[in-house]
């Protein structure tokens, strides 16, 4: 957009975009400014001059819709030639799938999400120039959940698993984890919401939950997910700049600020850690083309890269988050724990488990030489041995999960793995268990607010995941299949073990139909 | 003949996503649908906001429309994120290219001097009003229900944001940064805008999101684009010399023409679900209607003096037979 005034002076980016937003912008004076913004003051934190906000971008709409409706093109154009190609047929191998049904159902939804929280925080902030970002972001997430469910919509013609993703993730059981974590942000204050998600999430966690998913589509023949993720990589880039521009500016402001910002960011680093531990499982047992090991990604995004922003930060007064010696420690062991669960889960999940492969062990034995010959190993192959002669093992009985992050208690004490990590706190005259002391003490800081977390396992234990006019007291009653169906996974189709599965044999059909004349 | 280019056929298991075949049927679906439907949460949400404790982090209740269903709603458009982007692009390339005509010819210098001042008297502080409908328009997405309700709300917050950056280029064809400056002064303390203010800001306050659709979308929008953009400029300015500024603000005029389509859907949609929806559509579309009708009233006198009695009447009119239309008596 090149723009003259009519006296001919042309005007700088800077200039020009100050005219465009904040030259916009008035101070109320029909109703109090405090009626108009009512949420900018209850988190205790200190805005003197929202001008010293610096935009991160100066994107002007027409420019945005120029810009993005190129890459809308494009997209859907690729979608259109995968599905009519058969695309999904070049992926390395059928298992690869569970990894997207995992992205379709645990982190699409939460896309949406971050559109409504975005138009939140947008609608919240008084000041033009993080407004104007934060829609604009609301406006991105919309599109990321769009293309995500449009670029997926084939996989879940053919393929189990992907057919009711927004359903599932408010009913399932480990899809609570995803969702508590984005329900726990939207439901805080807007500059809370900004360090969680603009922030922590988006600037901090990004490398290790979205790249994850899209180096891995990229890694096995999924150019569908591929696509969509690089399609999403400029919009990203601007989500970053934004997280990192919103907790410099609340710092800049107020020395008070400070230690209400270190908490957030201890919290929403160990809530964002918690929720990857998905995403280890993921990169380290389900892609059957492996980008890196999790260790290596926790090493290389976080420590070092990670280690670089905080160095950054301590000039603010901001130290690294808390509990990163347990992190550290727990690298060895997150991503093992959490298939194991799955594995004994695996009748009661929308995706298929498996017990790995002898090649794929040894992978993962050269990746984790202090962990995994001696503690997962062995047990996987004890499984395994088990499957092969028919008794491949489900767990009936359901987890006792921790409060706030509302994974399973399966994670082991800092510095022994043979030991499973319990906390527990009393409050009001109940009990409340923890996975470690990250979750307790997250707790302990706003017990109001997780007391009231919706637990699956406790809720179907309280009768809350049948359909409706169950009666448990019926002769027969299967309280399984009654979650089952709660949750609309279909037996022997969704779920269960990937060796038999329907999916395993419809690929190897169509792969063949596709590559051969018989 | 036909080409019989071929593929290799696999007969799928499904056609659509679950949620799509529980309302439609197992058949193929569109992009609207599988975009839009169900995607908000409705049920077992872990915290209640802290901000707002009585309700779940989305309600029903936070409005007084009362739906069996909030996916009643349909936006006749069947904007989902890419439709919207790609339907904008191209009106912008329009816009784009109708500006630079403008400032290529110099079409500016045609205009009269009266008539260019009255054109500045009357757009300009109008950018304000659009960052108006910028807020209310997150205002409603975020705490609407449903995301066939509230999808089309971040739409309207970024194209009203949008309008005020055309209006701030409008602003700097017509003459330099110091226009806008004035602009803003007349908006801040003028007599003839501070009806049109404080509407405005009584939006900011409303919490019910679909009265703030009323008052923003149908009654203050519904009176003002056309009255401005078509009556005033398209008409008045045109037939004074002004076709310039009819071409340099035509973004406008079709914006209007088809967000207009959606929400009259909208309205009609919601009274027509019960007798108490109507009643308050009507309540909120007639006491807005009124008020945005007394604001615009000074605004219009400034560019088509004391014809400005004359336009809103008809205006009003045709806003009233529009409502009609759309299933609410006003």
């Amino acid at each position: 957009m090149d723009m003259k005034t009519s006296s001919g002076k042309k005007l700088g980016l800077k200039e020009k975009y100050r005219h465009m937003t904040r030259g916009l912008d008035w101070e109320t004076s029909y109703q109090k400014r405090e009626d108009v913004h009512p949420l900018v003051e209850y988190e205790g934190i200190k805005i003197h001059d929202w001008d010293k906000w610096e935009d991160p971008f100066r994107l002007t709409m027409d420019a945005y819709w120029k810009y993005q409706s190129e890459k809308e093109r494009k997209l859907y154009a690729i979608i259109e030639a995968y599905a009519q190609n058969n695309g999904h047929l070049n992926v390395t191998d059928a298992r690869y799938l569970n990894a997207i049904k995992l992205f379709l159902t645990g982190i699409s939804p939460l896309e949406y999400m971050a559109h409504r929280g975005f138009a939140m925080a947008g609608r919240a902030f008084p000041g033009a120039g993080p407004r104007v970002a934060c829609l604009m972001q609301s406006l991105d997430e919309l599109r990321h959940a769009q293309t995500q469910i449009h670029s997926l919509s084939n996989y879940n013609k053919y393929y189990n698993g992907f057919h009711d993703p927004a359903h599932m993730l408010q009913r399932v059981w480990y899809l609570s984890v995803p969702r508590s974590f984005f329900d726990d942000a939207v439901t805080a204050g807007p500059f809370e919401f900004m360090v969680a998600i603009g922030f922590s999430f988006e600037y901090v966690l990004t490398n290790l939950l979205f790249v994850p998913f899209v180096s891995g589509a990229a890694y096995n023949g999924d150019m569908g997910t591929m696509t969509f993720g690089f399609s999403a990589q400029s919009d990203e880039a601007r989500h970053m700049t934004l997280g990192l521009e919103i907790i410099k500016f609340i710092l800049e402001q107020d020395p008070d600020n400070i230690p209400i910002v270190q908490r957030w960011i201890d919290k929403w680093t160990w809530r964002g850690y918690r929720v990857l531990t998905l995403v280890g499982m993921m990169m380290d047992y389900m892609l059957p083309k492996r980008i890196m090991s999790w260790k290596e990604a926790w090493e290389v995004y976080f420590e070092q890269n990670g280690g670089a922003l905080f160095k950054d930060l301590a000039r603010y007064g901001i130290r690294p988050p808390k509990w990163l010696d347990q992190i550290s420690f727990d690298k060895d062991h997150i991503s093992h724990q959490a298939w194991a669960t799955f594995y004994q889960y695996g009748a009661i999940a929308d995706f298929h488990t498996w017990s790995p492969t002898e090649d794929e062990l040894d992978w993962l034995s050269a990746k984790y030489p202090n962990s995994f010959d001696k503690y997962y190993r062995p047990r996987l192959k004890f499984w395994r041995e088990q499957a092969e002669q028919g008794n491949r093992f489900y767990n009936k009985t359901l987890p006792q999960l921790c409060q706030t992050c509302q994974i399973p208690m399966v994670f082991t004490e800092p510095g022994d793995p043979t030991k499973i990590c319990y906390r527990e706190v009393d409050y009001q005259g109940e009990k409340f268990h923890f996975c470690s002391d990250g979750c307790k003490e997250i707790f302990e800081n706003e017990p109001e607010k997780y007391k009231q977390s919706w637990l699956p396992a406790h809720q179907i234990y309280q009768g809350n995941c049948f359909p409706e006019g169950t009666d448990p007291t019926a002769e027969g009653f299967d309280p399984v299949s009654k979650v089952l169906e709660y949750y609309n996974i279909g037996f022997g189709q969704d779920n269960l073990d990937f060796e038999g599965s329907q999916d395993q044999k419809n690929f190897a059909k169509w792969r063949g139909m596709a590559t051969s004349n018989e | 003949m036909q080409m019989d280019l071929r593929t290799v056929s696999i007969q799928p298991l499904r056609q659509t996503f679950s949620n799509i075949a529980r309302r439609f049927g197992d058949k193929p679906a569109s992009r609207y649908q599988e975009g839009t439907y169900d995607f908000q949460s409705t049920v077992n949400f872990h915290y209640r906001p802290t901000w707002d404790p009585d309700h779940e982090i989305f309600d029903t209740a936070r409005t007084a429309i009362v739906m069996a269903d909030w996916y009643a709603f349909k936006d006749p458009r069947q904007f989902y994120y890419g439709a919207y982007t790609l339907a904008r692009a191209k009106q912008q390339e329009a816009a784009e290219a109708n500006l630079g005509f403008v400032e290529n010819h110099n079409l500016v210098a045609t205009l009269d001097a009266d008539l260019r001042q009255r054109a500045t008297d009357l757009l300009l502080p109008l950018r304000h009003v659009a960052w108006g409908g910028n807020l209310n328009g997150a205002s409603v997405c975020a705490y609407g229900y449903g995301t066939a309700f509230t999808q089309p709300f971040i739409f309207q917050a970024m194209d009203h944001l949008a309008i005020a950056q055309y209006l701030t280029r409008v602003g700097l064809l017509l003459g330099d940064e110091s226009l806008l400056d004035q602009a803003k002064a007349s908006w801040m303390n003028d007599d003839a805008w501070q009806g049109l203010r404080r509407y405005v800001e009584d939006t900011f306050v409303v919490k019910d999101p679909f009265e703030l659709f009323i008052a923003q979308d149908v009654a203050l929008d519904g009176l003002l684009y056309p009255l401005v953009f078509d009556a005033i400029v398209n008409d008045v300015f045109a037939s004074q010399g002004g076709t310039a500024i009819s071409l340099a603000t035509q973004f406008m005029t079709e914006w209007f023409k088809e967000t207009r389509r959606w929400a009259d859907a909208t309205i009609k949609t919601a009274a027509s679900e019960s007798a108490e929806n109507k009643a308050l559509i009507e309540k909120w579309a007639g006491h807005w209607r009124d008020r945005a009708a007394a604001a615009l009233r000074p605004v219009a006198q400034i560019a088509v003096g004391d014809q400005a009695d004359t336009l809103i009447a008809e205006q009003v009119e045709q806003f009233n037979a529009r409502l009609a239309k759309a299933g609410a008596q006003v």
